[in-house]
């Protein structure tokens, strides 16, 4: 898939809380296509000590108004300027980056996207993937509290949603993996991008129950294409870069302790 | 249009715009973002006899103005490069040389020989600068008696160009420059990463798997640019210049140091096509000043 380095238009910076931003980016020419699971590394031009790109997920894609979105949570300086960015400013992007999730075999597979925090992101452009293609999904979002809960209505338009929070303050009480969905129901295809406790919950839950599973990994990068080799992951296969032959990778593949 | 044709040693370039090893992969990499063949050359990836897979993640540490590395040097050894990597950049219409790296002299040896009968390949990087692995690396390239026996042992079995890379982690460079001239280096090139740490203060752990790795990136331009003065003061061979280079200025400076030739590093990260941005501002550059050749402004400072 060719890769770019475009400057995007920010249509709309629609601000979610103090942590979260949803840049919404446009562009004069139509948009390349990209996949789910795939990111861009963005350049952060107006933060002194923010030196490389950032890699952020595509959270979502509207081909037809032009559209593509980026989640941002702010935990330093690169990702705190992206979210002051104002409508009508550039955002310069090389993209599309990585891999992409597998489609499941077959329509009526049971399906199950685990996301926590910020690892949503790349959920929604799956989902709506497979929604469109007929296939039916079922989400477990989960935060430490409900302002870690986002895009709740957007998730809904391609399937059921549930919830858990640390605090209870929206849905079940706990975490992703405690939910009583996981009890009631067994997935065939579990796909889940997060922190890596989480992460790694979910892979000892689709072990347990012999399901298909999927991770996004979210490893510190310096170039996101395959030049560096400073962000790989242990695998089957040895050390394999996350920006290339990732960031999704089947749990079989992944050295993970779990 | 100014001549950007240059001559370093018997390595023939189009342009003295070339990629550093480790930061540019093989070049397929960039292809999508410029027409690769357009640059003087390819540093390729640090290149051993055998295949490594480098150390551990966290492997990049970000730094102001620079970030700090320890890949180790992960690739899959000189005989996968040749049969499996070499074909998928041959038409790459430009100099491949490869970046070759060792933990022992014999291992130096033996994978030069094998490139010294590869057509494509007209050079090679003896890299006895590399600062993140355990044996060999650097420890050759920091005392006069180690690099020069290694280039000594290596000339012998290499007929083609053989440029050294420095590391800028020594008390006089200058020195080690002249030892391996003397033992028939055809030219040098410097600087590699010097040797630098980070810390996360939060956990109370070092960032890297390592604990110390190269710094590179617009940090160590100064430092560069200086060795590279010292450097091309000394010796009588050509001498490639890098070390944060970002822009065309940037790579001017060095080659009014003294370099012949510069290669880009750190900056292909943030701008996948920063490489031609530099060619074409020293052509401007050259056209703005009235030079007729780019062999006009190297070593042209006025001190
Ligand atoms: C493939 C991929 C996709 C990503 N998608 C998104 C996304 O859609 N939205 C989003 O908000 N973030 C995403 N991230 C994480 C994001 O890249 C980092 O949060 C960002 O680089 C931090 O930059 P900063 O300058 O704000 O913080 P820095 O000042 O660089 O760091 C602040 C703190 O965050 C930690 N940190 C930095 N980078 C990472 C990382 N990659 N993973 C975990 N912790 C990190 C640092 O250790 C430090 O403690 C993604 C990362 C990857 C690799
Ligand atoms: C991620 C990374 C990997 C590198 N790998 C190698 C290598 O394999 N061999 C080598 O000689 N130098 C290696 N280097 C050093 C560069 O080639 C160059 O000497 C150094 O980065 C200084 O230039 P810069 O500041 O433009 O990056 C590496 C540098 C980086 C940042
Ligand atoms: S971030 Fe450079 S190879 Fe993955």
């Amino acid at each position: 898939m060719k890769k770019f380095m475009l400057d995007l238009i920010i249509k709309k910076n629609e601000v979610l809380n103090d942590q979260y931003s949803l840049l919404i980016l446009s562009s004069s020419e139509k948009l390349p296509e990209m996949l789910p699971g795939q990111f861009a590394e963005v350049r952060v031009d107006n933060s002194p000590t923010t030196f490389l790109r950032r890699p952020i997920s595509i959270n979502y894609v509207d081909y037809e108004a032009n559209e593509l979105w980026l989640l941002i949570q702010i935990v330093g300086d690169g990702t705190k300027k992206m979210c002051e960015l104002k409508a009508g400013n550039t955002l310069n992007l090389v993209f599309p980056l990585g891999n992409t999730f597998t489609f499941p075999e077959n329509k009526d597979a049971k399906i199950l996207l685990v996301g926590g925090g910020v690892g949503i992101a790349p959920l929604l452009f799956w989902g709506s993937y497979l929604k469109e293609r007929g296939y039916n999904c079922n989400f477990v979002l989960g935060g430490r509290s409900k302002e870690n809960l986002l895009q709740l209505c957007e998730f809904e338009r391609f399937g059921n949603v549930y919830t858990t929070t640390e605090d209870g303050s929206h849905g079940e009480k706990g975490f992703v993996t405690q939910h009583s969905l996981l009890k009631a129901s067994n997935f065939d295809y579990i796909f889940t991008c997060g922190p890596t406790p989480m992460m790694k919950a979910v892979a000892a839950y689709a072990t347990q129950t012999k399901a298909f599973c999927e991770v996004s990994l979210e490893n510190t990068m310096a170039c996101g294409f395959g030049a560096c080799l400073c962000c790989v992951t242990d695998t089957t296969e040895g050390h394999l870069c996350v920006c290339t032959e990732g960031p999704v990778f089947n749990i079989t593949k992944l050295k993970w302790q779990i | 249009m100014a001549n950007l044709n240059i001559n370093i040693g018997k390595l023939q370039l189009k342009n003295p715009v070339m990629t550093a090893s480790g930061t540019f992969g093989y070049g397929p990499e960039f292809s999508d973002f410029f027409d690769v063949s357009r640059i003087g050359g390819i540093f390729v990836k640090g290149t051993t006899l055998r295949d490594r897979q480098g150390n551990a993640y966290p492997r990049m540490a970000e730094t102001p103005s620079g970030m700090l590395n320890a890949v180790g040097l992960q690739n899959k050894g000189v005989d996968y490069f040749i049969n499996h990597i070499l074909p998928t950049v041959k038409d790459i219409d430009t100099n491949i040389i490869v970046n070759v790296s060792g933990s022992t002299i014999n291992d130096y040896i033996e994978t030069a020989e094998k490139l010294n009968s590869i057509e494509k390949i007209p050079a090679i990087e003896l890299n006895i600068s590399c600062p993140n692995v355990k044996e060999g690396g650097m420890a050759f390239g920091t005392s006069c008696l180690s690099a020069a026996q290694v280039v000594k042992e290596v000339r012998r079995a290499y007929q083609k160009e053989l440029i050294v890379k420095l590391s800028p982690n020594v008390t006089d460079i200058s020195e080690i420059a002249l030892a391996v001239e003397a033992e028939g280096a055809d030219s040098v090139s410097l600087i590699n990463t010097l040797l630098g740490m980070a810390i996360d203060s939060e956990k109370r752990k070092p960032v890297l798997s390592t604990i110390t790795g190269g710094l590179s990136g617009p940090a160590v331009k100064p430092i560069a640019l200086r060795m590279v003065w010292q450097v091309a003061n000394s010796v009588k061979i050509p001498v490639i210049g890098m070390g944060g280079i970002m822009n065309a200025a940037d790579a001017i400076e060095f080659l009014l140091a003294g370099a012949s030739a510069i290669q880009i590093g750190t900056a292909n990260f943030i701008d996948p096509t920063v490489a031609i941005k530099v060619l074409d501002g020293i052509n401007e550059y050259l056209d703005r000043h009235g030079f007729q050749s780019v062999t006009e402004i190297i070593g042209a400072l006025e001190v």
